[in-house]
Parts: structure tokens; sequence; C-alpha cells
């Protein structure tokens, strides 16, 4: 019976056909956004006009008017608004990288910490991770700046460290260092200690898989590194001058001045995201099972080598995707510069050109845009990062 | 031979077992204890001094300041300003309802202290785990309690309450307000985000897709620039919305992409089975989803839930940037009244703050571990 008669399929209606419905779904929701994103650009068209708010990208070669006080590249109020947007945009990377190196030192010490056999090192370690990461970052910022940097001293009676290093409550004033005669070649002799080093590293990489003999890649990569461009700096006799700053009437002559907005804007930035990689560091940690470092310790490999050696590279493939999100938050929790007045790209650009020009919807949209790519380079590159680390199973 | 006479002949052998001795002099007690965890090796013993000397060195200057040296009671800033050593507690009291209601209206402060009251009354019941009732709860908190709490705070002529203007409202109020908001949006919006960047349907993906990884690739202060001054212009003129509606929108928005990720993150750890089990059973999509995949993948992602609840508790101090005096910026303007101007009063109003966000954000991290461990307990059978 049942042989002869071929399956059909049920009759269902269209309506409850899964295909049809989700195309409905689909439809509904396009017709939904497009009416809303038309209906949005209608309404900004006519509110735009009726304001004056301009529409085009002519402000950006205008001749911006203002002063920046931090400034890498050079930068003047003759300047206009497009060169404005690229000294926020270096401020920001600026204060991010330093930021960044700062934080991932001080999490990783104080996320191997926090493991610590050392009972007051761990307590030490947990309360830091604890205090800072339940305060918003924003109140970390102001009491950094507001209640630590402020109330610093005058240039007048400024702390000084050796005489040549000064604080005040204008900023940290560094002596300023001038190359002389002959300073190329110390570049020239630093660059060609890296490339050695580098190569040096990947022989002796190759010579231990091969043979398992290890080599002293530490202190050569440390003599090339380091030794040979002080070798050479002697060899030139010494082509460098310090001018040390001067305190002249009511502030300093000489010398570079580091603002306290970019300290405060540093140490709150480092310290907050530091407690953050501290918690990826020991999960990461304790993620290694707990049998590879026994096992390194029975082979009699050190406590500090198997740190170094067993255990660490094990949790890097699990620390490192969160801990490229934390850069990520670190770099977007910068702009947080604008509550302590760091120039950067949103204090700068958000803040005083959309305030000048009025054309909030281009400066706000390339803004994004500049967060936006950063981010997505990112991803990017721990895409690629994840499909190398990858266990590769068989 | 008798058994008492082998047990004479033989009476170097011990019937009982010996006693097991102590542990070493050297691993009992303070003094092992102190060895096995302070001085255990060089190194170990090196940080500990060093550590050990830091503390000597900062406490005691700490507790002095918050202390001894610390000014209970004052009626302004003078006696603060003379004695410039230790904290002006007595800058908080006289503050207080400033820090709490922004510029309220005095005479209406018991609109804020109910809707408060409730709130934190509907979140206990909601919350303590082993309370009855609890769809009732969440019915009165997240239909009833948002119109009440909207018609006592902002007062409307049609329950007889005056209209308190929102550039009126600040301190706590405003905090909690934007967090409480953030979070009861941000959470179903999050959960259908979720679900439609896991969808097969190509065109729902990619439009969730599409915002969450926008908002999560721009900083919150952008998204409130953006709901601040764009926002009112795409909508007709005589819509622009309120300007404390504007930053709950975008903060809500922020909010609801990082839940997305964290939801989908319990999604993903669900085994295959129990879709295509409830699939057998012949169950809908919205049955499976409520019935089987959500209760189970939300369980897994507390601790991922509340950590996004506890970002943007802190992110809430970000509203500022828009002129909301939330409970930061009331503490920023109060710091700097002439009358209570000080060498200590910026750093006693920023440890205040301190204190408060604390409070709040390591509270809902121990009660994430609490719920974490309780919930445990039924799995592991």
């Amino acid at each position: 019976m049942t042989d002869t008669t071929t399956r059909i399929a049920p009759r269902v209606s269209p309506w409850n056909n899964p295909v049809i419905r989700g195309w409905i779904w689909q439809f509904v929701l396009l017709v939904a956004l497009l009416v809303l994103t038309w209906s949005a650009v209608e309404n900004a068209a006519t509110n735009m006009a009726s304001r004056g708010i301009p529409t085009g990208f002519d402000f950006w070669n205008r001749s911006a008017g203002f002063d920046i006080n931090q400034t890498l590249i050079p930068f003047t109020n003759q300047s206009t608004y497009g060169q404005a947007f690229w000294v926020g945009l270096v401020n920001t990377l600026l204060v991010s990288v330093i930021a960044i190196v700062l934080a991932t030192i001080i999490g990783f010490l104080v996320g191997v910490g926090r493991l610590s056999k050392n009972w007051i090192v761990a307590r030490l370690a947990t309360i830091y991770v604890e205090t800072l990461r339940n305060i918003p970052l924003l109140l970390q910022l102001l009491f950094w700046y507001n209640a630590v940097l402020k109330p610093l001293p005058n240039p007048r009676d400024s702390l000084s460290l050796f005489g040549a290093i000064y604080i005040n409550n204008r900023g940290l004033i560094l002596p300023e260092w001038h190359w002389g005669q002959g300073a190329d070649y110390v570049l020239i002799a630093l660059c060609a200690g890296i490339v050695a080093a580098i190569v040096y590293t990947l022989r002796a990489r190759r010579l231990q898989a091969a043979t398992g003999q290890q080599s002293p890649v530490f202190f050569i990569s440390l003599g090339l590194v380091v030794g040979l461009p002080l070798l050479v700096f002697a060899v030139m006799g010494a082509p460098l001058s310090l001018t040390v700053p001067q305190l002249r009437g009511f502030n300093f002559v000489g010398g570079i001045r580091v603002l306290p907005e970019f300290v405060a804007l540093l140490l709150g930035l480092s310290l907050y995201t530091a407690c953050f990689i501290a918690e990826i560091v020991r999960s990461g940690i304790q993620s290694v099972a707990h049998g590879q470092s026994e096992a390194a310790h029975a082979l009699g490999v050190r406590q500090s080598l198997t740190l170094r050696l067993i255990v660490i590279p094990q949790a890097m493939r699990v620390i490192i995707p969160p801990l490229t999100n934390q850069y990520l938050n670190l770099i977007k929790n910068s702009s947080l510069a604008v509550f302590v007045g760091y120039p950067d790209l949103v204090q700068v650009f958000m803040g005083t050109v959309l305030n000048q020009t009025g054309a909030a919807v281009q400066v706000i949209a390339i803004t994004m845009g500049i967060y936006l790519l950063i981010s997505l380079l990112t991803s990017l590159g721990m895409g690629i990062y994840n499909q190398r680390m990858t266990l590769k199973e068989r | 031979m008798t058994d008492q006479s082998v047990a004479r002949s033989t009476s170097y052998l011990q019937t009982a077992p010996t006693p097991a001795a102590p542990p070493p002099i050297s691993s009992r007690g303070a003094w092992g204890w102190a060895r096995a965890n302070l001085f255990a090796t060089i190194p170990s013993a090196t940080m500990t001094i060093l550590f050990v000397l830091l503390l000597v060195w900062a406490v005691p200057d700490l507790f002095r300041w918050a202390f001894v040296d610390a000014i209970w009671s004052a009626p302004d800033g003078a006696v603060c300003r003379v004695q410039n050593t230790g904290a002006c507690w007595a800058f908080i009291a006289p503050k207080f309802d400033f820090f709490m209601y922004g510029t309220y209206p005095r005479e209406a402060l018991w609109r804020v202290d109910v809707t408060l009251a409730a709130g934190a009354v509907l979140i206990a019941w909601l919350l303590w785990p082993d309370s009855p009732r609890k769809v009732i709860g969440a019915f009165l908190f997240f239909i009833v309690y948002p119109v009440v709490a909207y018609f006592l705070l902002h007062g409307s002529p049609l329950v007889g309450l005056s209209v308190i203007d929102t550039a009126r409202w600040g301190g706590v109020l405003v905090s909690l307000l934007v967090s409480a908001v953030g979070i009861v949006v941000s959470l179903p919006l999050g959960v259908a985000l979720a679900l439609g960047r896991r969808s097969k349907l190509p065109f729902i993906k990619l439009a969730c897709t599409v915002f969450i990884e926008f908002v999560r690739g721009v900083p919150l202060i952008t998204v409130l620039f953006m709901a601040n001054t764009m926002l009112p212009l795409f909508v007709p003129e005589n819509w622009s919305p309120d300007r404390l509606l504007r930053p709950l929108i975008g903060v809500s928005l922020f909010a609801a992409a990082y839940m997305a990720e964290v939801v989908r993150g319990g999604l993903q750890a669900m085994p295959k089975g129990q879709e295509e089990g409830a699939m057998a059973l012949g169950l809908t999509y919205w049955q499976r989803m409520n019935l089987i995949v959500l209760p189970q993948a939300l369980t897994i992602v507390i601790p991922g839930i509340v950590s996004t609840f506890i970002g943007l508790f802190k992110d809430t101090t970000l509203v500022a940037i828009v002129g909301i005096f939330d409970f930061l910026r009331t503490v920023e303007t109060a710091r700097l009244d002439p009358a209570w101007a000080g060498p200590s009063i910026s750093t006693t109003g920023y440890v205040f703050a301190a204190l408060f966000y604390f409070v709040f954000c390591f509270g809902m991290s121990r009660y994430s571990l609490y719920m974490e461990r309780r919930l445990a307990v039924g799995r592991k059978h």
C-alpha cells in the first residue's frame, strides 16, 4: 500500500510556509528601515536648511583660527579645520599607544601578582583590581587631574628631580635633547642592531628546533640592540646635548613640557585598563592545565622558567583575543579626554570644530568613522591571528 | 602458648599505632604560615618587606586624612580651609540634597523618594531568589512602574501633580534613572538583536550585524553627541525630543549592542541538540526560543549580563558631556562652590563619589557571583 503511493509534501497555506514567512518578515524590516531612513534624511534636510547648518565639506579647508596646546604636527591658528582634525587624531593615537604599553605592563604584573603564593602580594593585587574596576573611569580621570595634578605647586616652587626634571601645575618639564654631528650613525647602528637581533633570534630558534641546543638569545639581542648603538655613540664622541629647563620669571624656558591633561589621561587610562588586563591574564594563566606546570617542575624546571616557557605561551592563546578588546576599549575611552581638556580627536574635532562650523552631521560622521576604522582594522587583524593560533587538531 | 604469654614475650612489638607527631615548629602556627605565605623564597621575602614598608608609609597617613584630621561638621568651608590637613566630610551633609536630586524643587522631593523606594522594593522582589510570585513583580516593574514613575517624577495635570522640567532633575536620581532605563531597554533589545544576528534570514542578519558592529566600534561619547545634536535633526522640528530623553536613547542603544554580543555568546554555547529536540517536538520558532533556548542561554551568561550592567552604570557618568546633571556632575559642581572651596574639597568630593559607585558596582558583581553559584548547584546533579 504505502510503497505504491508517492509521498506528497503536506499542503501548507503560504502564510504557514516558513520560507515565505521569512521573506515577508525581511521585507517588512526592509521597508521599515527604508521609511525610517528616508524620513530622517527628509527631516534633516529641512531642519538643516531652516537652521542654516552647512551640508558640505567646505569647512575642511577653511582657516580654523584657534590654537591647540599640544601639537605633534605643525599647527597654528592660521591652519585649516582639516589640519586640526589630523592634530586631534595624532594626539589620540599618541596617548592611546603609550597608555596601551603602560596598561599591558601593569596588567601583567598585577595579574601574575593575584596568583602569587605571597599572601600580601596577592591581597594587594586583588584590592587594586576590585577598587579600580568598580569606579568609573571618568571619576578617576577627574581625580587625577583636579585632585592630584592641579594642586601641585606653581612653576616657581616646582618639585625638582635631579635638577633637570620639574613637576608643577603646568605639567612635567623634561630636558630637551638635541642630536649633534654623527647622530645619524647612531640611528643606523640601532636599526642594524634590531635587524641583527631578529636574525639571530630566528636562527637560534631554528637551531633549538633542530638540535635542542639553546643559545643565550636574550643577552646577545640586548647587546645588539642596546650595546651597538651605545658603542657607536661613544665612538662618535657623544653627539647629544641636553637643554635643561630654566625658570625665567613665572615659567620655564627650554625643555619639553608634558601637559598635565596628558599625564592625567595617561594615568587614568592605563591604571583603569590595567585592572581589566590583570583579570584577563589571571584567567588565562588559570586556564592552563595544572599538569603542565607540575610536569615542568617534575623535570626540574625552575618556577620562573616554568611560568615563562610553559605557562605563559599556552596562556597567550586565551589571553590575546580579550586583550585586543581591552586595547580597543582603551582607544575608545581615550575620548574621555574631552572632560579634562586634552586636545584629542573628540575634544578638537567634535568639540571646537563642531562648535565653530556647526557642521554637526559631517563632523560626527567623520569622528565615528575613524573610531570604526580602527576597530574594524583591529578585528581583521584579530581574525587572522586567531586563524593562525587555533590549535591544529586532526 | 596463651595469648598473654605471647604478648609478654613479644612486648617489644607495638600494638597501638604511634600518635602522629606534630608538624615541625617551622610549619606550625603564625610562624609557619608566615614562612609559607610571606617568606617562602628570597624574592618573595623581599617583596613582602617592600610592600609592608609601603603600607607602613601610606596607611597611617590615609587613616589620618580620612578620620583623625577630618572635619565632620562645619557651617561652611572656613574651618576646612584653616586646617587643611584632612578630609572635609562636613561638606557632604549640606550638599546632600543637591547630590541626590539636583535642583529638583525642594517641596516635591517626596515624589522622588516615593519613586526610588518603590523601585527599590520591586528590585528587591525580583532579585531575592526565594521571593514568591516573581511574574507579578516583573509585570509591576517592567510595565506599571515606568508609567507610575513618569507621572510621579515628571508630573502631569492629569494626576494633579505639577510638571517639573527635566532640566531640574539631577544627582543620584538621574544616574539611577539613566542606568535603569538602559538596563530595562537593553536586555530585551539585546536579546532581539542577538537572535537577529543568528537568524537564517540574510537581510535580518545583516541589519543586526551592522548595527551591533557599528555601535561597538565607536565610543559612547560620540553616540551621546550624535543623540544630542543629530536626533533633533532627524525628526520634524516640533517633535524635538526632551534633552534628557536624547542621552537615554543613546545609552540604551549603546548598551543593547553590548548586551547582544553577551547573549550571542550564550546562544552559541548551547548544545545544538536542545534546539533540534524542540524542533522535533514541533515547536514553532518563538516557542523554541522562549521555552527552550533563551532560558538556558541567558542563565549561562548571567555573569556577562551583570558585567554589562556594571559597565552601563559606570558609563552613565558620561552623560555629563551633553549637559545632564548626573551624580558625578553634581559633585563636580559642588566642589567648585566658593563657600566651600578649599584644598581638600576636591579629594573629599571624589572619594565620596567613588564610594557611591563602588558600593553599587561591587554589590552587583557580588550578587552575580552568588546567583552563579546558586544556579550551578542545580546543574551539578
